[in-house]
């Protein structure tokens, strides 16, 4: 497979890079450190640019009015966005547009109608309610989270944990136990909007990203009709791991974007720095751990594009999406890490973004799938589904 | 185990020597009048020279004495920030009056 990018994908690379440099970070100067929201006038102006470039819901297929830009170039361009302080979870800080959780074009007309359409015009925001206190690795059997019937419908009752978005969204991709004799085949998705009685953010769960927060929800006697079951009754489970599995390619490309950057500054920074009469650049300890940089996102990269070309020609690329998740959220941590060091004691100030790139980037091996399960997924493929 | 929803340590009058004495740390801070009642809640973030320190110092010269505060120090002082203001409008129905005038984005909490 050859990874170099077309005449036509360098230009739109440019272009998104240029955005970056000249409008995404000289207004980061000006924010709160952990800020993961521009001020409204400054957003409503980017992302006329972003519409002006034709890149506006980038991720939004064709069909919806998406600007048809195919998977491959889509990461290219996600790798370029996440290069700024706060590109790893607020690439560009939304000024692309989102296209709202991918769960929600199975939804069937009427649903489109309330949920979708709404989503990609702006207008509503979505949360996606699967992890459970009790586990969120292995979703099939950790979810507790039950829905019974009554009076044509289904009553919700549980919690849900490390949910963002719960408090600011209109509605949410609930997963719920509908059969608790069939496992993962007992699980159905509803559709919850907020204003469901019984639904309650109960409290914001603080982590690693100061920037943002998870939520803890309680569903108690929430019932919702028929028309709130999203695909079908029992088939909840293969809606939330295709979403998965999808999701850890362009969630792999954030973590290349940011060992870029963090690479980047590593590399001026030790052109610059003296120590004890010589460059940092000149010192064998320093050019090998920027040589374990390179070697760090270049693997990355290989493995997360491979992953993306793979999905682009319609192949099975579940292994490869877990090697492109697994490659990117650790060497990515290893490279922000290693450019820390390289940086000493600035590396750890609140003035530079490397210490919120390396709180942030520690969640990426947990979040959308621990390092573990991915490798699981990884040995299963390469043993045989059967391995217990 | 969570930590506490609501900043309920004993108030502290605003004053020079007590402002002087706050620690440069990060974390999120609340304004009352004399009588109690939050009129403010702030954050101390890192853009701050001297964290809650350089907040609070600037609140007295912005309100003058005749008010009453308390702190958190706290490393997540965004997430915890945007709690105590979902807590509070929870708690109340609305914010407290000076973030009110400008309030931030916000979402919705219903507390246990």
């Amino acid at each position: 497979m050859d990874f170099e990018p077309s005449e036509e994908q360098q230009l739109l690379i440019d272009q998104v890079r240029r955005f970056v440099r000249e409008e995404i970070i000289p207004l980061e100067a000006g924010l709160d450190p952990d800020a993961s929201e521009l001020e409204p006038a400054d957003h409503a102006r980017l992302v006329e640019k972003t519409k002006a470039m034709g890149l506006f819901g980038i991720d939004i297929p064709k069909e919806y009015g998406g600007p048809d830009i195919d998977i491959v170039t889509r990461v290219l361009l996600a790798i370029e966005m996440a290069q700024h302080r706060a590109g790893l979870y607020v690439p560009c800080y939304g000024t692309f547009g989102g296209a709202g959780l991918a769960q929600i074009f199975e939804a069937n007309a009427d649903q489109k109608e309330r949920y979708l359409y709404p989503t990609l015009r702006g207008e509503k925001k979505a949360f996606f309610g699967l992890t459970e206190p009790s586990g969120g690795s292995d979703p099939a059997r950790a979810i507790q989270t039950r829905a019974e019937r009554k009076d044509n419908g289904w009553v919700l009752n549980g919690a849900k944990i490390f949910i963002s978005n719960a408090d600011r969204a209109q509605y949410g991709i609930v997963f719920a136990r509908t059969d608790a004799s069939k496992g993962r085949a007992g699980i159905t998705c509803f559709l919850i909007d907020s204003d469901t009685p019984g639904f309650h953010v109960r409290r914001v769960v603080h982590t690693l990203r100061s920037s943002h927060y998870a939520t803890e929800l309680e569903f108690k006697d929430c019932w919702v009709s028929d028309h709130q079951v999203l695909g079908e009754v029992n088939k909840g489970f293969a809606v939330a791991n295709d979403r998965l599995t999808r999701q850890r390619i362009p969630y792999a490309a954030g973590c290349i974007g940011v060992a870029i950057a963090a690479h980047e500054m590593a590399i001026e920074w030790a052109k610059m720095r003296s120590t004890f009469g010589e460059k940092l650049a000149n010192r064998q300890a320093v050019q090998w751990m920027l040589v374990d940089n390179e070697i760090d996102i270049r693997t990355a990269k290989h493995f997360t594009l491979e992953a993306a070309e793979k999905a682009r020609r319609g192949l099975p690329f579940r292994i490869e999406a877990s090697i492109a998740k697994l490659t990117a959220s650790e060497g990515g941590g290893r490279v922000v890490d290693r450019s820390m060091q390289i940086h000493g004691g600035m590396g750890m100030t609140k003035d530079l973004p490397l210490e919120r790139w390396y709180r942030e980037m520690r969640i990426r091996r947990v979040g959308e799938g621990p390092s573990e399960v991915q490798r699981m997924v990884i040995a299963r493929e390469i043993l045989g589904s059967n391995l217990r | 185990m969570s930590i506490r929803l609501r900043l309920d340590k004993p108030w502290r009058p605003l004053s020079a020597e007590e402002a002087a004495g706050l620690p440069g740390q990060l974390g999120v801070y609340q304004i009352a009048d004399t009588a109690g009642t939050i009129l403010y809640i702030g954050q101390a973030g890192a853009r701050s020279p001297f964290g809650l320190r350089s907040e609070l110092q600037r609140e007295l010269q912005d309100r003058g004495t005749g008010h009453q505060f308390r702190i958190e120090v706290n490393m997540q002082y965004r997430s915890r920030w945007f709690e105590l203001l979902m807590v509070y409008k929870a708690d109340h129905g609305s914010l407290p009056a000076d973030n009110a005038k400008n309030p931030p984005p916000l979402g919705r909490l219903s507390p246990a």
